[in-house]
């Protein structure tokens, strides 16, 4: 059992607020990635929850136990550092055994610990060397068998892949996706790169300017953004914005005008809004169709030809927009196309950035990785 | 020859002027040491028999074993307890600075700026009244607060170099502050430990103006022992060089010995 609560943790370094006041449950089992750019305080929050940093105020929680004042080693988590921190002097295996080493374990069951660790990790044939003498991708796995070995009720990741190359980074991705399943740990993971929290994460937490954004499933957060930052953030290509015209709302939706005049009712709830309200139509490129009866339409500047699928960068009177379309696509620079959407696909987003509610949810959104495996296995899923 | 074997040619034996010149006058001095007075102060030759009267004559006059003990205790004692006191602070300062951190460096350093001459009338009267005076224990307290400063900031830059990432991963896997400076720091950054500690002995071998004032018989050092043979009765060229060859010998022999650490230590944070 390990789970983690944090009730509105702030942090402060001098003057600089960097966390303002953050809540957030975190399940046994679970597998939280915090999100976020750059300078955000994910690892800023990361470090409070291991108690590298104190917290300036609010309440750190772990499996019901405020644990503020403990010391980092006495809150039984384990953590992976970007920059790995190995210890340069010493072996594969006392790197992996120094946890063991200071708790006055034995030296045979010191042994065998590791070797269990480096098993799981396929660290075997490493064990006697120094890290100078080891890959990226193997000193990034001797980093997660030293948290390994410790058996800590709550894995904690900071970017650890971000100095591993593209293919490396996907087999690892893969690697503790599995390690996740194998140790039935909860584990926390903080990355700046969405394509990690969406493969990895039972749990999003969107993270910016030190507050929390939203926390949801990925899928809840592709399909329903809480605000604009969110959608943005979330998906890639980025989601486009257009500027749109408030007509009115009603139980079916919002309807709206779009660039070039045509009308589109989008089903969210728009029962608050005041007339002449202004509104931001989001829509995600892979969702935009092209249709020669579309209502939209546009030059193309720029295309990206990746095989599977092509992205197309066109010109409207309002701006740039991406549309996301079939690989074998014969379009050329310089074409004009008309494309649509299909209205449940579209966002609203008033001026203050919140999205309006969807009005149906998507099906999906309750699927997580844990839900994703098959059923003999579940039941694990509180 | 070509231009460029040409230019470093010149500059191999600019070189070898500039580390002759620098040289000359200690060679001149271990070379006097063999002389007899005559031959000391008569013209300059190189050609000449050379003798032992000189050393034999020194031996006789002090004990060189005692002042050279008095020199081995003082150096690395007081280099022992600058070290034992100044890699608790340098972690400190290094790992868990303050505002007023770099404050505090800048004051230490500015303390080397002052002569020392300036405290002598306070600190001899300290001693006189404490009983220091003429005691190893004095002088250990006088050099460990004279190298101080220096070895603070060295180990300081040292630490700095050090990831601090290491550190807090061995704080995660339960290390106590004395573990961490155990078994993390002080290995990983031995090689500038150590050429601190080795500047901090030849500082301290070579320092005369303490030594000179707060000792007389029992404590002196090395340099008190060259000291007491530019006596009243006139210099005695021959035995005073025979004297400073003994006194510079072990510590030239120990510099040259650790050399390559000092370099290594020196270089340390450039390597990374
Ligand atoms: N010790 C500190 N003193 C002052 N400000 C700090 C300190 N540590 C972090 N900050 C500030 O807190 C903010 C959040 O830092 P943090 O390292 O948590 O960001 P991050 O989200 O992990 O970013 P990145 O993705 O670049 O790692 C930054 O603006 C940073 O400048
Ligand atoms: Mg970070």
């Amino acid at each position: 059992m390990a789970t983690l609560q944090l009730k509105n943790v702030i942090k402060e370094f001098g003057d600089t607020h960097v966390i303002k006041g953050v809540d957030l449950e975190v399940k046994d089992r679970e597998f939280v990635v915090f999100v976020g750019p750059s300078g955000c305080g994910k690892s800023t929050l990361l470090r409070m929850i291991a108690g590298l940093e104190s917290a300036t105020d609010g309440d750190i929680v772990i499996d019901g136990k405020r644990m503020n004042d403990i010391g980092p080693a006495e809150r039984g988590l384990a953590m992976v550092f970007q920059s790995y921190a190995l210890y340069p002097h010493m072996t594969v295996e006392d790197n992996m055994g120094f946890s063991l080493r200071l708790a006055g374990v034995s030296k045979s069951e010191r042994k065998d610990k590791v070797l269990d660790a480096a098993r799981i990790l396929q660290l075997e044939n490493l064990l006697d060397r120094k890290p100078k003498a080891l890959s990226g991708g193997q000193r990034q796995r001797v980093a997660i068998g030293r948290a390994i070995v410790r058996n800590p009720s709550i894995f904690l990741f900071d970017e650890p892949l971000s100095n591993l190359d593209a293919a490396l980074r996907v087999q690892m991705r893969v690697e503790l996706a599995r390690l996740h399943e194998e140790l039935d740990a909860t584990m926390i993971y903080v990355t700046h790169d969405q394509i990690e929290a969406m493969t990895m994460a039972d749990k999003i937490v969107v993270l910016q300017g030190g507050e929390v954004e939203q926390v949801g499933s990925p899928m809840e957060l592709y399909h329903h953004p809480r605000n604009r930052f969110v959608a943005g953030f979330i998906g890639s290509p980025t989601m486009n914005f257009l500027p749109v015209d408030f007509q009115d709302a009603n139980a079916d939706g919002v309807q709206v005008t779009l660039p070039g005049g045509q009308g589109c009712r989008v089903p969210v709830n728009g029962e608050e809004l005041a007339a002449g309200a202004s509104l931001e139509l989001g829509i995600r490129p892979e969702h935009l169709n092209l249709d020669d009866n579309g209502p939209m339409s546009g030059k193309i500047q720029v295309i990206e030809r990746l095989g599977g699928a092509t992205s197309l960068y066109v010109q409207m009177d309002h701006g740039m927009i991406t549309v996301v379309a079939d690989g074998d696509i014969e379009h050329k620079v310089g074409d004009t196309i008309r494309f649509g959407f299909e209205p449940f696909r579209g966002h609203l987003f008033r001026e203050d950035g919140l999205a309006l509610e969807s009005l149906q949810r998507h099906p999906l959104t309750a699927i997580n990785r844990q839900a994703n495996r098959a059923p003999a296995d579940s039941g694990d899923d509180q | 020859m070509n231009p460029s074997t040409l230019k470093r040619f010149a500059i191999g034996l600019l070189a070898w002027v500039i580390a002759f010149i620098i040289f000359f006058p200690i060679f001149w001095m271990v070379l006097t040491g063999f002389k007899t007075e005559v031959e000391a102060v008569s013209d300059p030759s190189l050609i000449f028999t050379p003798t032992l009267d000189s050393y034999a004559e020194v031996q006789q006059r002090a004990d060189y074993f005692k002042f050279a003990w008095n020199s081995v205790i003082v150096s690395f004692g007081s280099t022992l307890l600058a070290l034992i006191i100044a890699i608790p602070s340098a972690y400190s300062m290094a790992f868990l600075p303050t505002k007023r951190t770099k404050g505090t460096l800048l004051w230490m350093l500015s303390t080397k700026m002052l002569p020392p001459v300036g405290v002598l009338v306070p600190i001899y009267l300290l001693f006189r009244d404490t009983g220091l005076l003429d005691t190893c224990t004095g002088l250990v307290i006088v050099y460990t607060l004279m190298n101080l400063p220096i070895v603070v900031w060295m180990l300081y830059t040292f630490f700095k170099d050090l990831p601090k990432d290491i550190l807090e991963a061995g704080r995660m896997d339960g290390a106590s502050t004395l573990q961490e400076v155990l078994y993390l720091l002080m290995p990983l950054t031995l090689p500038g430990i150590a050429s601190t500690g080795l500047l901090s002995v030849i500082l301290s071998w070579n320092e005369a103006f303490w030594s000179l004032n707060l000792t007389t018989s029992q404590a002196a050092p090395l340099t008190a022992y060259i000291a007491s043979f530019s006596s009243p009765e006139g210099l005695f060229w021959a035995k005073l060089s025979a004297a400073s060859t003994m006194a510079i010998a072990p510590i030239l022999v120990f510099g040259w010995l650790t050399q390559k650490q000092m370099v290594r230590g020196l270089t340390f944070g450039a390597v990374k």
